[in-house]
């Protein structure tokens, strides 16, 4: 399988007043194509930093790292932006939707920022995009008019648009009730049986047993990399699940 | 991202602010509907006094008697205001190389009388010439002729003010013999009427006699009160009064360095004078409104600073699904040139219609001028894009990982 992120030696510090923090001290991996990692730890352990940096929001203080083949760390600020177009997919936790716009319009967003895409192909993207998650018929819904669970499938479907190399999912499911999360993460199994690569961050060790293999962070450094040899279904857990618990 | 993309990007944002965006508009609209109406107040009251100065003769030159000096006529000596005489005309008359037409002018004041009705007027005596130079017709009747003028005949032609102060009922004033002060003169011929100046002066009070009537029948002198003449074209005005002032200079055997002992203005000089004192006034006028544009700038300065603020998420998401800082940059600064550009039309319809109310509803001479609609419209869109650029810096200097999380 080829590498699609490859992390060598990451170190990550942060002035803050004259104290340096280091938030990651030598983090070094590789994730193929076509796995589902989940990257958990505490609060403090790096997480986020490394999630900034996977995304290629922020650049490593040393240290290489690789997005497909692309050494990211010498790259400028608005070839990073191109990149991100390209081959990252971004799922937050509080879905980040542009309000009083309409999921089709949603899901356009990364796409109106490459002009190599005609209007017309846009569209037609996004409504592909948008019935692989299943919301063929909630298309023209604005983002105020739809669930937590429909705005969170609209930023996946927004995070698959361009093809990305890779997903990055922050605390996809956070936000959303148990039955609902269950629901994503029916998604993310699926994605991922077609072979996408997807990077879920969470601090959740539930949804761990839901993923191919776990990174375990703790002060900066990657204290656990274990490959999960009984992969649950997310589908199964969700049959189980009573239905309208919350009614 | 290409240009059509930001472009919808930004007129979305607007469409999501209706209310915000038309109140930011409200600024840049009335500053530009205002300049565009005080500049079309200036440009007519220019045009208008323009016309009138024309209506007078435009190429008129007067020559006075005495030098050039400040008011209250400081070192004139007395013989000075005789300097001017017959002599000094017929030498113009004969040697100038641009003038139109040349006529002396001496005028005295009293009473006109006719039957039970008199009026208070001044007589002024003058050529044939003299219609040319001032621009008047003979509507009725004609002017008094050459032969009239040899022998200092007692005739004249009025203006329309003294034929509806003598002939009250209406007869025909041709041919009467009306008197002033003491002395019966025959009307020749009525003049059309011109109505009042922009100065407020009665073009239709004036009473024409051959000059030589009134120099030896009314003031009983050899010297002229002044000389009128009428340069060929505007243009060569100034050429006519060098030409004019040779010739006098060399009448009057003035030598080298010695200064004139008489002053010659032009019409045009008044002219300038007038419009000058105008375009500073229309100046001012486009200065307050000026202002205004420049608030209704820093309206849309506001507005778009606590638009970045407001929509620190929104920059920080299209940061990270591939927008460059350029991209976030022009979303903004177009956003900002969209409200400016479509004030600024707004404006300009309103500042035409303004404009074209006060013409109709006041009566005011108006003349709205394509460089002003032009200069507005650039000036809103400069506005636009100077009072946008602060905002749309500071969002596309914004990092995106801190603009995702801001709450």
């Amino acid at each position: 399988m080829k590498p699609i992120i490859e992390l060598e030696n990451i170190r990550r510090d942060f002035i803050v007043g004259d104290e340096t923090v280091r938030a990651l001290r030598g983090v070094t991996f590789s994730i193929a194509e076509g796995e589902f990692v989940t990257i958990m730890g505490t609060s403090g352990s790096g997480k986020s930093t490394l999630l900034n940096i996977l995304g290629c929001l922020d650049t490593p203080t040393s240290g290489e790292y690789r997005l497909d083949g692309t050494p990211v760390r010498t790259m400028s600020k608005s070839a990073r932006a191109i990149l991100r177009n390209r081959k990252i997919g971004f799922v937050f936790q509080n879905y980040n939707l542009l309000a009083k716009t309409t999921a089709v319009e949603n899901v356009e967003l990364p796409l109106m920022y490459n002009s190599a895409v005609s209007a017309a192909q846009r569209h037609e993207r996004a409504v592909t995009a948008l019935k692989r998650v299943g919301l063929g018929d909630r298309l023209n819904h604005k983002s105020n008019q739809m669930s937590g669970g429909q705005m969170q499938r609209v930023a996946i479907a927004r995070a698959l648009v361009n093809d990305p190399a890779v997903i990055l999912a922050d605390e996809a499911t956070g936000n959303l009730d148990t039955r609902t999360s269950f629901e994503i993460l029916v998604l993310f199994q699926e994605l991922h049986k077609e072979g996408r690569t997807i990077i879920f961050v969470t601090h959740n060790p539930e949804i761990a047993q839901y993923s191919s293999r776990n990174i375990m962070l703790r002060d900066g450094k990657v204290r656990d990399d274990t490959t999960n040899p009984h992969v649950l279904n997310a589908a199964e857990k969700l049959a189980q699940l009573p239905v309208n618990e919350d009614d | 991202m290409n240009g059509t993309n930001l472009f919808k990007i930004a007129l979305r944002a607007i469409a999501n602010n209706k209310m915000r965006s038309f109140l930011t508009m409200l600024g840049i609209i009335i500053g530009v509907a205002s300049v565009i109406t005080m500049l079309a107040i200036g440009q007519g009251s220019k045009e208008s006094i323009k016309q009138n100065i024309a209506e007078m003769g435009s190429n008129m030159i007067m020559i006075h008697p005495g030098a050039d000096r400040g008011p209250g006529g400081a070192r004139m000596s007395a013989d000075d205001a005789q300097s001017l005489t017959l002599t000094d005309f017929e030498n113009i008359v004969n040697q100038n190389k641009y003038l139109a037409a040349v006529s002396p002018n001496v005028s005295s004041g009293g009473q006109l009388i006719y039957g039970n009705n008199n009026y208070q007027a001044s007589v002024t005596g003058v050529s044939e010439g003299y219609l040319t130079i001032r621009q008047l017709k003979v509507e009725s009747g004609q002017m008094f002729t050459e032969a009239d003028i040899k022998a200092a005949t007692k005739v004249c032609v009025i203006g329309k003010t003294i034929v509806d102060n003598l002939f009250p009922k209406g007869s025909d004033p041709v041919g009467q013999v009306i008197r002033f002060n003491k002395m019966p003169v025959r009307v020749v011929g009525v003049l059309k009427s011109k109505g009042y100046n922009s100065m407020g002066m009665d073009q239709d009070a004036i009473v024409l006699m051959p000059y030589t009537t009134v120099m030896k029948r009314v003031l009983a002198q050899t010297y002229l009160q002044s000389i009128y003449a009428s340069a060929i074209t505007e243009e060569i005005t100034p050429l006519a009064i060098k030409d004019v002032t040779a010739i006098l200079r060399t009448d009057h055997k003035l030598r080298d360095g010695e200064d004139d002992d008489f002053s010659i203005r032009s019409q045009e000089e008044i002219s300038s004078m007038m419009t000058s004192t105008m375009s500073m006034l229309t100046l001012l006028l486009a200065c307050v409104a000026g202002i205004s544009l420049v608030v209704g700038g820093i309206g849309i300065m506001n507005i778009m600073y606590v638009s970045v603020t407001e929509r620190t998420r929104e920059i920080g998401l299209r940061m990270s699904v591939g927008a460059r800082g350029i991209d976030i940059l022009s979303q903004f600064l177009i956003e900002a040139i969209l409200i400016s550009v479509t004030g600024g039309v707004i404006g300009m319809l309103l500042g035409i219609a303004a404009s074209l109310a006060v013409k109709t509803l006041a009566g005011w001479p108006i003349s709205v001028q394509a460089w002003t609609v032009l200069l507005s419209f650039v000036v809103c869109t400069i506005t636009g894009v100077f009072f946008g650029w602060y905002p749309a810096k500071k969002a596309a200097n914004l990092d995106p990982i801190e603009a995702i999380r801001y709450e």
